[in-house]
């Protein structure tokens, strides 16, 4: 028992830090909030430590099976809290210029970690439920906690009620598994199936559920609806949180249940996939040109994103599900760098998230049109930027298993998606600034967006260290 | 014997307030019908040997969530007419609906699956069989995991619900406990002096 204690040290430490945090909020009278903030980074510092320092070097199981740590939950849970740590500091400058600071952002926040960090160590599909749980609950509410915007309301109430809907979905999926296997454990699930006792056609039904809640927790068309609309309608700070750490819950999440669990099944889910895939890449592509809201672009250029993520699975080797990590990784780098933009644009006044705030950013601030041109450059994925590499391991990948038609097609939508990545650099460099108020941003903000895009440079010169993670995680 | 009587006199009672639950014209005795139907239904569990259950149901729903139910009930003023209004326009498609799950049991129930002897002889525990204790052992060491996590989530319910609803806008009716103390008598009674009315 104690073992079992040990191996989950950073979720309990999590718990009872967030915990913490909720009381010492509740009891602090500062308006800004700055202890619960600082509390909140000591905490994800806390835990990046823990996982490090008990980084597994081969699987551990714990509480009778449900949960595993091994170098992909640990590679994954040490991004997923460096990743909040930097939204969280955007989103308290956020926060604090258009006066919605509450202390339970962060506390929420924290338990949304928690809940993605369950995920990314789940080993049994009720482990998996619950996390996903804990992380959407946190979500939802975060979406709502500004109650004076009725586009957050609308936003929060579209996301809870398709939410719903989906984990229904998932749900289902998990309880004709879970009758058909019976088992809940993903490794006795796999062996249940390589025994040939169990129609296959029931099992493929069964797992095309599961599949579209994750399809609709990553948001991957045709399962995308909510996505433009809770991108557009949360708080940018918020917006900024669902587009980054969730995302990577989302991708372990598909790996614990496709090849833990259901992996004698690839060929199913492969072809599932591949349609998810080209629909994603599609829709999210052509639809993001026709956007005069940045956030609204961005969100159907995530859409696009999770296409691409999906071509690394369907390759089906440990090499394409580690390109399919590098990519989630990179991208939410890339997103967070985004977001933050348009967080450091903003006033209390102004949401700079039309796309003609952009226009004429390189005479106002040449250093950020230049980080934003590295991100744009990046997501368009140009060679040598961070989105290049990430999108040339997986199509690697693809081309390898012998899905070359795909590949050709992830390609074409990759250069109909460059038009509205360059046409944001277009903006900023050559049309005229329509205001050129100085940007206000404290400094402490603008040297960490500027780790950020730097971050996609060095990352993108050697692409190798990063990516040699990932395989270890996945291989290893 | 005694036992088939006690369990055809509850599936009656269950039965009858079930359809009194739709049929019910004012909302708040539709509600007590429902709580007749959860202790019925309670009480053939209890026949079935699933105490823990049975205590379950009347405990979390007889005695929390129906009274919450009841409150809702009573406080919010339900225009009963707008909710009939589209009763004859739903009816073809609830008909539908109802017939197709309708078939759909009977599907299940004549099928082979209920057929055999485990579905007929009725499994006898020993005297000291207690289902609850047995529950509470795989909850508690099985499911520990899980059963933390489920914990967390209600935690981050109950922070997000409160978190909604103490916000700091106009229309939260709140008071302040201090300035309410420190009210004085001017404040709240104004003595107007005015002649006194003549009989006439």
């Amino acid at each position: 028992m104690s073992a079992d204690l040990y191996i989950a040290l950073p979720e309990i430490s999590l718990l009872l830090l967030a915990s913490l945090v909720l009381v010492v909020d509740a009891f602090s009278s500062d308006p800004e909030h700055r202890i619960s903030f600082w509390l909140t980074q000591a905490s994800l510092v806390t835990v990046i430590v823990l996982v490090v320092t008990s980084f597994p070097e081969t699987g551990q199981l714990a509480f009778h099976s449900s949960f595993i740590s091994d170098a992909m939950s640990a590679v994954l849970k040490i991004s997923m809290c460096a990743i909040t740590a930097i939204v969280f500091l955007y989103s308290f400058e956020y926060l604090k210029e258009h006066n919605c600071l509450k202390g339970e952002y962060f506390v929420l926040g924290l338990f949304a970690v928690l809940g993605m960090m369950i995920m990314s160590s789940a080993y049994s599909l009720l482990t998996v439920y619950l996390g996903l749980e804990l992380l959407s609950l946190s979500l939802y509410a975060m979406v709502a906690m500004n109650r004076d915007s009725s586009s957050a309301s609308e936003a929060a109430m579209k996301y809870f009620v398709l939410g719903a809907l989906a984990s229904g979905m998932l749900l289902y999926g998990i309880s004709t598994i879970y009758g058909l296997s019976g088992s809940l454990q993903l490794n006795d699930i796999a062996a249940a199936i390589n025994s040939d006792s169990i129609n296959q056609s029931f099992l493929v039904f069964g797992m095309i559920f599961i599949i579209i809640g994750i399809a609709f927790k990553l948001g991957a068309a045709p399962f995308h609806m909510w996505v433009p609309d809770v991108y557009q309608g949360a708080p940018t700070s918020v917006t900024l949180f669902i587009s980054t750490a969730p995302k990577l819950a989302a991708f372990a999440m598909a790996i614990r249940v496709l090849v833990d669990g259901l992996l004698p099944l690839m060929e199913d889910w492969q072809s599932i996939l591949s349609i998810l895939a080209v629909l994603s890449m599609a829709i999210g592509n052509v639809i993001a040109i026709s956007q005069t809201n940045i956030k609204r672009m961005l969100a159907y250029s995530t859409i696009a994103h999770v296409g691409y993520l999906f071509l690394g699975l369907i390759a089906g080797t440990p090499a394409g599900f580690a390109g399919s990590m590098f990519y989630i990784i990179s991208y939410a780098i890339m997103s967070m760098c985004a977001f933050g933009m348009i967080i450091l644009l903003g006033r209390s006044d102004l949401e700079a998230e039309q796309l003609d705030d952009f226009k004429g950013l390189a005479e106002r601030s040449p250093w950020f049109a230049f980080i934003m041109m590295c991100v744009m450059f990046s997501m368009t994925g140009i060679p040598p930027f961070l989105g290049f590499w990430s999108k040339w391991f997986v199509l690697k990948e693809l081309v390898d298993s012998g899905f070359v038609t795909l590949a050709a097609i992830a390609v074409v939508f990759s250069i109909i998606g460059a038009y509205y990545y360059l046409r944001i650099i277009k903006l900023m460099y050559f049309d005229k600034a329509v205001s050129m108020t100085a940007i206000k941003a404290s400094q402490q903000m603008r040297t960490v967006l500027t780790i950020n895009g730097l971050a996609i440079i060095v990352l993108g010169l050697i692409p190798n260290a990063l990516m040699t993670l990932c395989l270890m995680a996945l291989t290893g | 014997m005694i036992e088939q009587l006690v369990f055809y006199l509850f599936g009656a009672v269950l039965l009858i307030s079930a359809s009194m639950v739709v049929i019910m014209r004012n909302p708040v005795h539709a509600a007590l019908f429902l709580v007749l139907a959860f202790f019925s239904s309670a009480a053939i569990w209890l026949l079935l040997q699933a105490e823990f259950l049975a205590i379950a149901l009347v405990l979390v729903y007889v005695g929390a969530v129906m009274v919450l139910f009841l409150f809702v009930v009573m406080m919010l003023d339900i225009n009963l007419v707008a909710l009939r209004e589209g009763f004859a326009r739903y009816l073809p498609i609830g008909l539908t609906i109802a017939i197709l799950m309708v078939i759909a049991m009977g599907l299940v129930v004549s099928s082979d699956y209920f057929v055999g002897d485990e579905f007929l002889v009725k499994r006898t525990l020993a005297d000291d069989y207690s289902n609850t204790r047995e529950l509470g052992l795989t909850l508690y060491t099985e499911y520990l995991f899980q059963f933390e996590v489920a914990g967390a989530i209600l935690l981050v319910a109950i922070i997000a619900a409160i978190s909604l609803s103490m916000s700091k806008l106009k229309i939260t009716r709140s008071k302040e406990p201090g300035d309410q103390v420190l009210v004085k008598k001017e404040q709240r009674l104004r003595i107007v002096k005015m002649k006194a009315e003549k009989s006439s």
